[in-house]
């Protein structure tokens, strides 16, 4: 659960995530974009496909990881929001099994 | 493929690899620095930038230790430094080829020395539940803040120990969050462990005089303090709700939104090791570093270090670690003679010296918290990747594994995509603990490469691109 500090924010721009739109700013991570909108967690654990969120926002954990634009496995906690950007999430193993 | 040679290639745009590209670049030297984040800035300056041009309440509420990036930004920016931002550096081989990964496809260049800024990270506090959602590291909340103009909302706890521990505190309580506690894990014991090293503190008394400020935030914002926590586990189903903690000797709970956790941080060494550099066990701080000579470079010839990748001591540190780094790199490529480094050196030990006044005591008085050294608890989970628990690390032990690669070839810890970056010191604490041995002996993952995630097809475009500024 996060949301945005201060009224002045970067232009808005829309990115889409499951097929849904959802308003972002110019200058938010994908990662910060999604969780201020309600988004809970952003992907399964490997094994047990628990929900995972966000947990280092810096490159080390690999929890934020996302398809973004087509590509699998990208670092959303280190990725800027651009308009139109089409995002899910990715299957664990465990519910590839 | 594309081949380019460089007289230095940096990795990491904090304020080390800023200050050693501003030196080297200053003695004429051709300088390549790429970073994988979008601006240059390393941790402490995180998109500061970006921050004063997009978000200029985050900008004011993170002060001036933050803004203060800007002049080294700027003076980074006005040399003639190459600088590529979203650049991933996945593998480095120790003739001096680093290979990197940028806007999905894959490069390399040569250089004549390299120098590995990569900085540090937060140390992962493994407690029973920190795979929730809602719990994630106090200094990657205020990473956050920079990178995002984000914070927590709803009811905040923040747990463990250090200055950073305070500082995301004291910031998220004048950005007036919902903060119920800081819950301190560490006790009056540590306090005596650091007394004796005060005088020498009062040295830098202005990095004293800050925490008294910072804590002085949290009390005056009514943030219940509690010193001495034991016992913190997370619990909840698909998000965290309840933290349940011990204060003197009394089991409590909490309901809550956010846990912020913290124990310090500790070198980013993966790329220091996959190169194979020697690395020694830093045993006040519980972590493994590059070992160093008094310009920062290792064992691995033409290969060098600066910053908290080092030893961790904080960015005026890092600064002038860069600069020293720059200087002997502009002696070795015979742009100054020894003399001329030595004298230029003289002004950036004395900054160092009196910035490193305050380590022993910090080191003493936030030793990080054995609970999460070695978890007892068999069900906790070291790796996250994985979902390897403490369980079965000692099992493997058990079964046979005589050190921390030995655990890793039983369990996959380790073994995920965070390449051991999460579960690594929990991991050999463990192992340490079942063998009776010390950290040291059961020693660490060898980092291989890569060090980050390339996927055959990013490999596949690798192409004759050429580096543009
Ligand atoms: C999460 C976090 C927050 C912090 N916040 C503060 C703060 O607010 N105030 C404070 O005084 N100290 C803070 N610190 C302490 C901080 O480590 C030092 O103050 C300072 O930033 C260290 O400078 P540095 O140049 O050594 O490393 P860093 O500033 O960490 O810079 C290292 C750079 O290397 C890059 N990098 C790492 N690996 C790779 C790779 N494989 N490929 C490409 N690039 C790479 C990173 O993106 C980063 O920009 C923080 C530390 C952490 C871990
Ligand atoms: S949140 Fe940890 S890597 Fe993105």
């Amino acid at each position: 659960m996060l949301k945005r500090y201060g009224k002045s924010r970067g232009k808005t721009v829309s990115i889409w995530f499951e097929g849904q739109p959802i308003q972002a700013h110019e200058g938010e991570s994908v990662a910060a974009a999604l969780l201020t909108s309600g988004v809970k967690y952003l992907r399964h654990a490997q094994v047990s496909a628990k929900p995972r969120a966000p947990y280092c926002w810096m490159g080390v954990c690999y929890e934020c990881l996302l398809e973004i634009d087509g590509e699998q496995n990208q670092q959303s906690c280190l990725i800027a929001v651009k308009d139109g950007m089409r995002i899910f999430r990715q299957s664990s193993a465990a519910e590839n099994t | 493929m594309m081949e380019k040679t460089f007289d230095l290639v940096i990795i990491g745009a904090g304020p080390a690899g800023m200050a050693a590209a501003v030196e080297a670049a200053g003695h004429k030297l051709s300088v390549l620095v790429l970073d994988e984040q979008p601006e240059a800035g390393g941790q402490i300056y995180r998109s500061v930038n970006t921050t004063e041009r997009l978000r200029p309440e985050t900008y004011a509420l993170l002060g001036d230790d933050y803004q203060n990036g800007k002049k080294l930004q700027l003076s980074f920016h006005q040399t003639s430094v190459t600088y590529l931002s979203g650049t991933v550096v996945w593998l480095v081989e120790s003739d001096r080829t680093v290979h990197f990964l940028r806007n999905g496809s894959t490069n390399q260049v040569t250089a004549s020395r390299l120098l590995v800024a990569t900085g540090a990270q937060e140390r992962p506090v493994p407690i029973p539940g920190w795979t929730l959602p809602g719990v994630m590291g106090a200094a990657a909340a205020d990473v956050l803040m920079k990178s995002s103009g984000v914070i927590p909302s709803g009811k905040i706890v923040l747990a463990g120990n250090g200055p950073l521990l305070w500082l995301t505190a004291s910031r998220l309580a004048e950005a007036k969050a919902e903060i119920l506690a800081v819950l301190e894990t560490i006790n009056y014991s540590n306090y005596l462990r650091a007394l004796p090293c005060l005088p020498q503190a009062l040295l830098a008394n202005e990095f004293l005089l800050k925490g008294l400020r910072m804590k002085s935030v949290v009390r005056k914002a009514g943030i219940e303090v509690l010193s001495g926590v034991t016992n913190l586990h997370a619990e909840g189903e698909e998000h965290l709700q309840k933290l349940h903690y011990t204060h003197q000797g009394k089991p409590r709970i909490i309901d809550v939104d956010t846990l912020l956790l913290h124990e310090g941080v500790v070198p980013n060494i993966q790329l220091s090791s996959q190169l194979g550099c020697e690395h020694d066990w830093y045993e006040l701080q519980y972590y493994w570093h590059p070992v160093l000579d008094e310009w920062g470079n290792t064992s691995i010839d033409g290969v060098a270090v600066a910053g908290d990748v080092g030893i961790v001591a904080g960015a005026p540190v890092a600064e002038a670690s860069g600069h020293l780094a720059g200087l002997d790199t502009a002696y070795r490529l015979d742009r100054i003679s020894k003399k001329q480094r030595d004298d230029a050196a003289k002004f950036f030990r004395k900054k160092i010296k009196h910035n490193n006044a305050i380590r022993p005591f910090l080191e003493r008085l936030y030793s990080p918290n054995p609970e999460i050294l070695t978890p007892k608890e068999d069900s906790t989970l070291i790796c996250r990747c994985e979902e390897i628990t403490a369980g079965q690390i000692r099992k493997s032990v058990e079964l046979g594994a005589l050190d921390l690669n030995g655990a890793k070839a039983y369990t996959r810890c380790g073994m995920g995509q965070c390449q051991g970056r999460m579960c690594g010191l929990a991991a050999a604490g463990i192992v340490a603990d079942t063998l009776g041995k010390s950290p040291r002996e059961v020693g660490f993952y060898r980092g291989r490469p890569p060090v980050k995630p390339v996927t055959l097809a990013q490999l596949a475009k690798d192409e004759n691109e050429t580096i543009v500024s």
